[in-house]
């Protein structure tokens, strides 16, 4: 009796000693509810319309899994607005687009249509890309959703969105699911205060900071080399929405708030960007 | 005397006239109508034959069949496929106080320690006997029988809770179970009527092996056993496919309506993978389930019972030794599973291997560590039996370094792949010092060490109480030419695993290749080498079965514990890859509770589920016992 009461309570301690290893040992990551589809009120603001697809693009749309520096497995997307127009021109592009925004259209819905060199399905010579077509499956994007996926990444790159805003046709619209207000920052500075960055930058567009974080005056001329293979704006990108993947020498990990994918709209952290990197708008 | 024969003699051939006519009556119903392996083979036509009223359906152009009295189609006689319906909330019927996805999976979970056990026991019960007969030695025919007495009750509870799994299904998922039967429904049918092959085999088999216990009947009951296998795969492999289907549909349209043919539904992009994974897996955990049974044995027997303790610790030996004969290929059979699943959807691939399931795997390597270390401790322990082994306790320290060196790099993480907020959760993609073990190169590398390692290990359990003797080639340099063996495979592996990481990531995948190949040969080859050292061989020292510390038998619990828990922890991961869909890509879940579980909110409920088979587990091996109390108080009671 006392073996078996010994084997029973080793038993218990390996099985709980799993359990506890989990709750404990690792982290704790929160996997995304079940995708549902956007829903839009007819009278949307393009600015509206375009973090929708941000949205999109970082969840539902699961783009990021590849397309991300991080994975490596599909091309970073922030200049795929201004490169459009390249791939129409390149010999191995074998689509019907005529237009930037119809060949991104293209890329989501008939993936093999151009596949970029390094980037194809092993075996098939860069012809056949491994990429599933977004508007079936189980991502199953609508129309309105794949159009505000568009006017996103033609917005990050930084050209003129084409993409029309949806109609106000009742049926696909409820109009009770009518959009939250948001309250947007207009320029840097406002944008600088709104997401607190002045407790602990000091910068462009930045009057009184903190000491905390980096100076964010010398970022343009280094960011573009900080990590190989990441353009400037997308080392920015990342910085700031995952600020603990690259620490600057001398400061802390875990003293940046992490919720900027939550709360910040794409235009401002095209403003944060543009100011930090020095771009002039026109 | 003679009389006796006799009808002993007409009594076997009654049983065999029942056996045949038994396996015609099981069979024959199948004969016609269900052709699984035939590429033509229409459901719709089947279908459509029911809704003629058994009549052939009206084909184009037969006239007064396919058309009513007025002379217009009946259309209603035409089977239509019909895609999966858009479910919502209120389709589910909700029960108060009873969570239909926690039954299911409790349920179903259960369904699979039981089944799977039952499966993989009658395996390695065949080989034994089959050993036992073709060496003479009765004690692997008394340990495969007993081994089949542990496995009973096993088969009344994976029926037991196959049943509720079934019946569960059919009331908190309706609509997903019509969908199902309107595609796989002739295959269920054919699953329930092979029980009752099963059912006959497994009887006939364990309830006819004394009877059947002379030199004429054991090619029977032989024959016996391996028809009990072979319902069994069929059961597996036709269930395997309806999981399968669910992972990644084949033989259905963009809409998800069925095509047709059942056999392209069957015969989808991972059914072979996860049927070869499965029957693999399903050998090791019978090993380790049947290991724990000896073990159990071992240490509550009377330690005055020498013979029965070294009864049972030969069990456990031999049970674990079954154990990792299938734990061994099993990572292989894995590999070629998730590749396949890579194949059928990248973006399911990177979602088990990179988002939200990597940490998953962290926690898989512990537990595969954790049974490695146990198996090696077992080894290790095991050299106690024999008084010469002491010669080689040298080399355990610096075998217990590496393995355990090896293991804490396999379970190392590096960069996880995720999108920006699971990142920010994690605190960090990857950790700056140690995170180039945790890339492909070093876990590649660790685990060849850890299969080497533990091999090794095997190796010195195996001629630990013996010498090579004569003036032979392969007597004297054996053991030198192992070594060497061992010592340039251990430098391949390693400088392959270092250049890895200098190389692009599309190179270092194919290196992984060299690597397993050379593990592979080192083991083939010093098996032989074995084979031609100690064909002529003595004993140096008796081997004493039973003279183990009571220490080592924990350690087999450690294993069928650590196999358990790793089992329902992949039984989550192969259920929740599908996320949010019933079939995936197809057929949405739109229920109250289509969520992925979180990682500890698994674990937690794997361990409640673990805690509950093992309280079966005890009372699957206290059934034989009672058996036995039974038999000897009767036994006692006619003595007197």
């Amino acid at each position: 009796m006392k073996d078996l009461l010994k084997i029973f309570v080793f038993a218990l301690v390996i099985i709980f000693g799993f359990a506890g290893y989990t709750r404990y040992g690792l982290p704790l990551i929160i996997p995304e509810a079940p995708p549902v589809e956007e829903k839009l009120s007819g009278d949307i603001t393009m600015e509206q319309y375009i973090g929708i697809g941000d949205k999109i693009f970082n969840g539902k749309g699961t783009c990021t899994l590849c397309h991300s520096p991080v994975g490596g497995r599909a091309p970073l997307l922030d200049t795929i607005g201004s490169l459009a127009l390249e791939r129409l021109k390149d010999e191995r592009y074998k689509g019907k687009a005529t237009t930037g925004e119809e060949y991104i259209l293209e890329s989501l819905v008939d993936t093999s249509a151009f596949v970029v060199a390094g980037f194809g399905k092993t075996g098939t010579n860069d012809t056949v890309s491994p990429m599933p077509n977004v508007d079936k499956g189980a991502i199953g994007l609508s129309d309105v959703e794949m159009g505000a996926v568009i006017a996103y990444l033609q917005s990050i790159a930084g050209v003129e969105v084409t993409v029309a805003l949806p109609s106000g046709d009742s049926s696909a619209m409820p109009e009770e699911e009518a959009p939250a207000t948001i309250k947007l920052a207009e320029s840097a500075a406002e944008a600088f205060i709104k997401f607190e960055c002045t407790m602990c930058h000091i910068g462009p567009e930045i009057e009184e900071g903190g000491d905390m974080g980096p100076d964010l005056g010398g970022f343009a001329a280094t960011a573009g080399s900080r990590k190989e293979g990441v353009s400037a704006r997308a080392f920015v990108l990342e910085s700031i929405m995952n600020p603990n993947a690259v620490i600057a020498e001398g400061f802390d990990a875990d003293t940046m708030p992490d919720d900027y994918p939550a709360r910040m709209t794409f235009a401002e952290f095209n403003l944060i960007a543009d100011a930090i990197l020095g771009v002039k708008n026109q | 005397m003679a009389l006796k024969k006799n009808s002993s003699v007409a009594g076997n051939r009654y049983l065999k006239i029942f056996m045949v006519a038994f396996a015609l009556a099981v069979l024959f119903p199948f004969s016609g109508s269900l052709e699984l392996s035939a590429e033509n083979f229409s459901v719709s036509d089947v279908w459509a034959e029911d809704a003629a009223g058994g009549e052939p359906a009206a084909t184009e152009g037969e006239g007064a069949d396919g058309e009513s009295a007025e002379g217009e189609a009946v259309e209603s006689n035409e089977w239509k496929p019909a895609p999966p319906p858009v479910l919502e909330t209120k389709d589910y019927p909700l029960i108060p106080g009873f969570n239909s996805r926690m039954w299911v999976w409790y349920v179903a979970q259960l369904h699979l320690f039981f089944a799977a056990f039952v499966l993989g026991v009658p395996m390695f019960v065949w080989a034994i006997e089959l050993i036992g007969v073709l060496s003479g030695d009765k004690r692997y025919d008394r340990m495969a029988h007993e081994f089949m007495k542990v496995s009973m009750t096993g088969f009344s509870l994976a029926a037991s809770f196959g049943g509720l799994l079934a019946f569960l299904l059919f009331v908190c998922y309706p609509d997903f179970m019509s969908y199902m039967t309107s595609i796989f429904g002739k295959t269920m049918i054919f699953y329930a009527v092979l029980f009752f092959a099963e059912s006959f085999f497994v009887y006939t088999y364990y309830y006819g092996w004394d009877a059947m216990d002379n030199a004429k009947m054991k090619k029977v009951h032989l024959a016996l056993g391996l028809g009990l296998n072979i319902a069994g795969m069929t059961l597996m492999v036709v269930s395997n496919s309806w999981a399968s289907f669910m992972m990644a549909p084949s033989g259905i349209g963009d809409d998800g309506a069925f095509l047709g043919n059942v056999w392209a539904a069957i015969n989808g992009p991972l059914w072979n993978p996860l049927n070869l994974h499965r029957v693999i897996a399903n050998v090791a955990y019978g090993g380790s389930l049947t290991a724990a049974y000896a073990a159990y044995k071992f240490v509550t027997v009377d330690p005055k019972a020498t013979e029965d303790r070294a009864h049972y610790d030969w069990m456990g030996y031999t049970s674990f030794i079954v154990a990792m004969v299938g734990l061994l290929p099993l990572p292989f059979a894995g590999y070629w599973l998730t590749k396949e699943v890579y194949g059928y959807s990248q973006q399911m691939g990177i979602t088990l291997m990179g988002g939200v399931f990597a940490w998953l795997f962290i926690l898989q390597a512990v537990l595969i560590g954790a049974i490695f270390l146990s198996a090696n401790y077992y080894l290790w322990c095991s050299l106690g039996r024999t008084e010469a082994a002491k010669r080689y306790y040298f080399m355990i320290k610096p075998l217990g370094i590496v393995i355990v060196i090896a293991f804490l790099m396999w379970f190392t993480p590096h960069t996880l792949i995720m999108t920006s907020t699971e990142v920010t959760q994690v605190g960090g993609t990857h950790h700056p010092v140690l995170g180039p073990f945790g890339v492909m190169a070093a876990k590649n590398t660790a685990v060849n060490t850890l299969i080497l390692a533990t091999f090794l290990s095997f190796q010195i359990f195996r001629r630990a109480g013996i010498k090579a003797v004569g003036d032979g080639f392969w007597a004297k340099n054996g053991t030198a030419i192992q070594v060497a063996l061992y010592t340039a495979a251990m430098g391949n592996i390693v400088i392959l695993g270092v250049y890895s990481y200098v190389i692009p990531a599309s190179v270092r995948i194919g290196l992984s290749v060299p690597q397993v190949c050379t593990t592979a040969v080192v083991i083939i080859l010093a098996m032989i080498i074995d084979g031609k050292m100690f064909k002529k061989s003595e004993e140096v020292s008796e081997t004493k079965w039973g003279q183990m510390p009571m220490r080592s038998q924990y350690a087999l619990f450690m294993l069928a514990i650590s196999f358990t828990w790793l089992m329902g922890l992949m039984g989550y991961c192969r259920s929740a890859i599908r996320q949010h869909w019933h079939v995936y890509t197809v057929f949405r879940d739109n229920s109250v509770e289509a969520f992925t579980p979180t990682l500890p909110f698994a674990a937690l409920h794997v361990t409640i589920i673990v805690v509950i088979f093992m309280a079966l587990v005890f009372f699957m091996f206290w059934m034989p016992i009672l058996a036995s109390k039974k038999g000897k108080v009767g036994a006692e009671q006619k003595a007197h």
